[in-house]
């Protein structure tokens, strides 16, 4: 029994590591990495509104109708980001500055609507509590490792301290929009070649699973259905046209 | 309050603040829905109409219901107000303009998570826009959407005719990609400022 919570724990850190291998939650990922302060901030007030979501979730899971889930989980996602945009406020006012939006932003995070949704709802309350605790740590561990990339190659320094060497050489245009994107884009391709070599499966880069909008669009969003979709209203459009015409 | 000030503020989320490409707001639908131009450009101005839309409704709720005192509910209220401003969109569209609800109807839903409209709800308020200038900011910002939508797709579909190494293919090459684009659009700091000197 242990053993199995150890590996719902371990499997949100690494083996499914809500950024680099779901790649869920981009935006904050993007925009919260210019600095480890910054990230660190970004990576716990995600993990702890993701526990308390998880918990409040899998409790009332045989409560809430199915049909209407998804409003009942962003009501209490949304509770639990208030909480801790309200704790922050109160306790560590320069951080709260510094995350901005982004703080609110949590609310619409994939990662956890897409954890209640995949994990939370099918599962017991500590189940979900330990899953909250992997896939948050997990999250802020690929917040990390992004940050102190690109701190460290693009201030010279690692959360305000200066780093040598570095502090002289540095390449400020990773700390900036484009430097996000790249250092991102550079981390998914290491962690592809990691798999690679380890003969492991090939993810898929965007799937419907955890896709919080997947419950409510039926799988009718995604660009390949979306042209189905498109190729059906036309159809329907002709048919009606040559009934008319008839 | 002048038409150059409303002005600035349009061009400036269009260009300068780009939602997508300097401050990450909305990158899942532009990494997921930009494959194709046809689909990149429908997304794009789905999201421009609910950001209006979600403005429309969301600034008034701010200022004559919530205030001061119950700010902290800020966050709760908007995403609920959006999450069922979409769904009545869409109803409303099936039923009145179905030609239109064809086209961005099956947007729609992708459009209740998607950080970029509720990030400009919240930051009209923190920016003490009026309600005219939030209108003009969400237009703007909605404008810069779906020309980094457009722009982005153009550039994939350059990346599907070329030959990446294996471990860079899909996701990462997207991202770099991305990089590019995001570095282009760094060009336009400090335009807005000298635009009607």
């Amino acid at each position: 029994m242990k053993n199995n919570k150890m590996m719902i724990f371990l499997r949100g850190l690494i083996l499914e590591n809500p950024v680099l291998v779901l790649v869920l939650g981009t935006c904050p990922t993007l925009a919260q990495t210019t600095s480890v302060i910054g990230a660190l901030g970004m990576g716990i007030a995600a993990t702890l509104v993701l526990i308390g979501s998880n918990v409040v979730i899998s409790a009332l899971r045989r409560l809430i109708p199915d049909i209407v889930r998804i409003p009942c989980y962003i009501v209490i996602i949304a509770t639990f980001v208030t909480v801790v945009q309200l704790l922050m406020h109160a306790y560590l006012p320069d951080l709260y500055e510094m995350m901005g939006v982004y703080l609110a932003l949590i609310v619409v995070n994939c990662i956890i609507l897409g954890r209640a949704e995949m994990f939370a709802r099918k599962n017991g309350v500590l189940d979900s509590a330990v899953d909250g605790l992997g896939m948050g740590l997990g999250f802020l561990l690929a917040l990390l490792c992004m940050a102190t990339v690109r701190e460290v190659l693009g201030a010279g320094t690692f959360a305000g301290l200066a780093v040598p060497f570095f502090k002289t050489y540095h390449i400020p245009i990773l700390t900036k929009a484009p430097g996000g994107f790249l250092v991102f884009g550079i981390l998914i391709a290491i962690m592809n070649k990691i798999k690679e070599k380890d003969g492991g499966v090939k993810r898929k880069s965007f799937s419907c699973e955890g896709c919080p909008s997947a419950a409510h669009c039926k799988k009718a969003s995604c660009p390949e259905m979306i042209d189905m979709h498109t190729q059906l209203a036309n159809d329907n459009t002709a048919k009606e046209e040559t009934e008319n015409d008839a | 309050m002048t038409l150059k000030s409303l002005i600035l503020i349009l061009m400036s989320g269009v260009l300068v603040n780009n939602y997508v490409l300097q401050r990450f707001l909305g990158i899942c639908p532009f990494l997921g829905v930009s494959k194709k131009f046809q689909q990149a450009s429908g997304m794009g101005i789905a999201v421009t109409f609910v950001m209006l839309c979600a403005t429309a409704v969301t600034w008034p709720i701010q200022t004559y219901i919530l205030g001061e005192k119950l700010a902290y509910l800020q966050t709760i209220v908007f995403i609920l107000v959006i999450a069922a401003l979409v769904q009545f969109v869409e109803l409303v569209l099936k039923k009145f303009i179905p030609a239109l609800h064809a086209s961005l109807g099956v947007y729609l839903p992708l459009i209740t998570t998607n950080c970029a409209v509720l990030g400009v709800t919240i930051n009209n308020i923190t920016d003490g826009y009026n309600f005219l200038e939030s209108m003009v900011s969400s237009l703007g910002v909605g404008l810069g959407f779906l020309l980094a939508m457009v722009l982005f797709a153009g550039v994939r579909s350059k990346i599907d005719n070329s030959a990446p190494p294996k471990c860079l293919q899909g996701l990462p090459v997207t991202l770099i990609a991305a990089a590019i684009v995001s570095l282009s659009f760094y060009g336009f700091a400090g335009v807005v400022e000298n635009l009607l000197k």
